[in-house]
């Protein structure tokens, strides 16, 4: 059974260097609770698995905002003109992934599969520049990239309603990322904006199991 | 032209490429301007890379869902018939030729499809977002955009800015005409009244083949 903890207990989890994956799409998923806690405590040298840095001053953009984010494994950054200053200042690594590749290398990661075999970012930057790329492959005459799959120390997600033996159910859009991750960290943290009790979600309407889930946070709906 | 009527130009055009029943992705900017140009009977399921099958227009003010936004992070909505998904799905919907045109702007394309609309090196890196997915799955790409960058050229003899994609583009679609990608090279199949084919070269690095079917684009 997952186990309530404080926010700041929750925040405690994340270390200095960790890897860490953050659900949401342009803040819209994220933990914001958590986050905040987490600029609060100034953890250091974070490796940032996301699909993207939101606008300045949202969401898990204030890590960056807050330079303590050393590595971004993301998709989109262009909201955030910090990500560009700390990039050329060599302070900050970012490493462009496909969307959807980085959907279904967080899913390999979580899955136990080796990797993803993809047509997208064939002939472009990401075959010649991107650390995720194992190599290419060619099946049935087509040529594909193989990506390798990610895995974190910790998983950041939210979800709208979490009952006590931690099954999630987003609301609208907040899904995006967060039911990967919950598969793919050794410790994963759901912000939860409503708790039930158990049974509170019907079994057809769980989207992430209780069981991917280590700690809830009660967040209060924002 | 202004540059109001250069956008509706061109979204009323794209709209024409739609099909009652398509699954259509749309780039932020004109691209969200089609939807407005459908005829009454044609419907069609707008998907939102970031989760949404049947995703709707922005609601009103003060009708906003915390916990529904469009691929740009602005409140919108989803239609009646609609649902969410998760990133996956969105991309497995996207990669595996379920969405039939996605329509997007570019900085760059060239007459063998190829695509750059994410970085220009040392000055802008955005990222690349769900571009390089979608053009690699949509069945049918559309460029929708303005057909210079003031005055300078943006359909190319080739790409010199980093590519999305490699030969994916079907269509471009600008306020001087349509474009069509052959294996010969790129078709100039409709023009503008207000422009000359002459007019149409001269603002185009690629060269163009006139079709022999040449018609008005309205």
């Amino acid at each position: 059974m997952p186990k309530f903890v404080s926010v700041e207990e929750a925040a405690a989890y994340v270390k200095d260097g960790m890897t860490v994956m953050i659900g949401g799409f342009l803040g819209c998923g994220n933990p914001h609770h958590i986050i905040d806690e987490l600029v609060k405590r100034g953890v250091q040298d974070l490796t940032i698995i996301s699909n993207d840095s939101p606008p300045t001053g949202y969401g898990l953009s204030k890590l960056i905002d807050n330079h303590q984010v050393k590595r971004l494994i993301t998709s989109h950054v262009g909201l955030n003109p910090n990500v560009a200053e700390q990039m050329n200042a060599g302070e900050l690594e970012v490493n462009l992934t496909p969307q959807g590749s980085l959907a279904e290398m967080v899913r390999a990661g979580g899955g136990g599969l080796g990797g993803v075999i993809t047509p997208t970012g064939l002939g472009t930057l990401v075959e010649e520049q991107n650390p995720f790329v194992h190599g290419k492959i060619t099946i049935d005459g087509r040529e594909y990239l193989v990506m390798k799959p990610v895995h974190a120390d910790v998983a950041l997600i939210s979800g709208h309603t979490v009952d006590k033996a931690g099954n999630v159910w987003y609301k609208g859009t907040s899904r995006n990322f967060c039911s990967l991750m919950a598969t793919a960290a050794d410790v994963v943290i759901c912000e939860a904006d409503h708790v039930v009790e158990t049974g509170g979600i019907e079994p057809e309407n769980v989207v992430t199991q209780g069981i991917f889930v280590d700690y809830i946070v009660d967040g209060g709906k924002l | 032209m202004d540059k109001n009527v250069i956008k509706s130009t061109i979204a009323a055009r794209v709209a024409k490429e739609l099909k009652d029943g398509d699954v259509v992705n749309l780039g932020i900017g004109l691209p969200t301007m089609v939807p407005n140009f459908l005829p009454q009977d044609v419907h069609v399921t707008l998907h939102a890379e970031l989760g949404c099958v049947g995703a709707g227009p922005r609601p009103a003010p003060g009708e906003e869902d915390y916990y529904v936004v469009d691929a740009g992070g602005q409140p919108s909505s989803c239609t009646l018939g609609g649902s969410f998904i998760d990133s996956a799905t969105s991309f497995c919907i996207i990669r595996g030729g379920h969405v039939d045109a996605t329509i997007l702007g570019c900085l760059e394309c060239d007459e063998e499809g190829n695509m750059a609309n994410w970085i220009i090196p040392g000055k802008k890196c955005p990222g690349m977002g769900g571009a390089m997915d979608l053009v690699v799955g949509a069945k049918k790409v559309i460029v929708a955009m303005e057909h210079t960058a003031k005055g300078s050229p943006k359909i190319l003899k080739k790409c010199r800015l980093p590519l999305t994609a490699i030969q994916c583009v079907n269509l471009i679609i600008t306020e001087m005409g349509v474009m069509e990608v052959t294996d010969k090279g790129l078709v100039l199949k409709e023009i503008h009244p207000e422009f000359t084919v002459e007019q149409v070269q001269e603002a185009t690095e690629a060269q163009l083949i006139i079709s022999p079917d040449l018609k008005p684009m309205c």
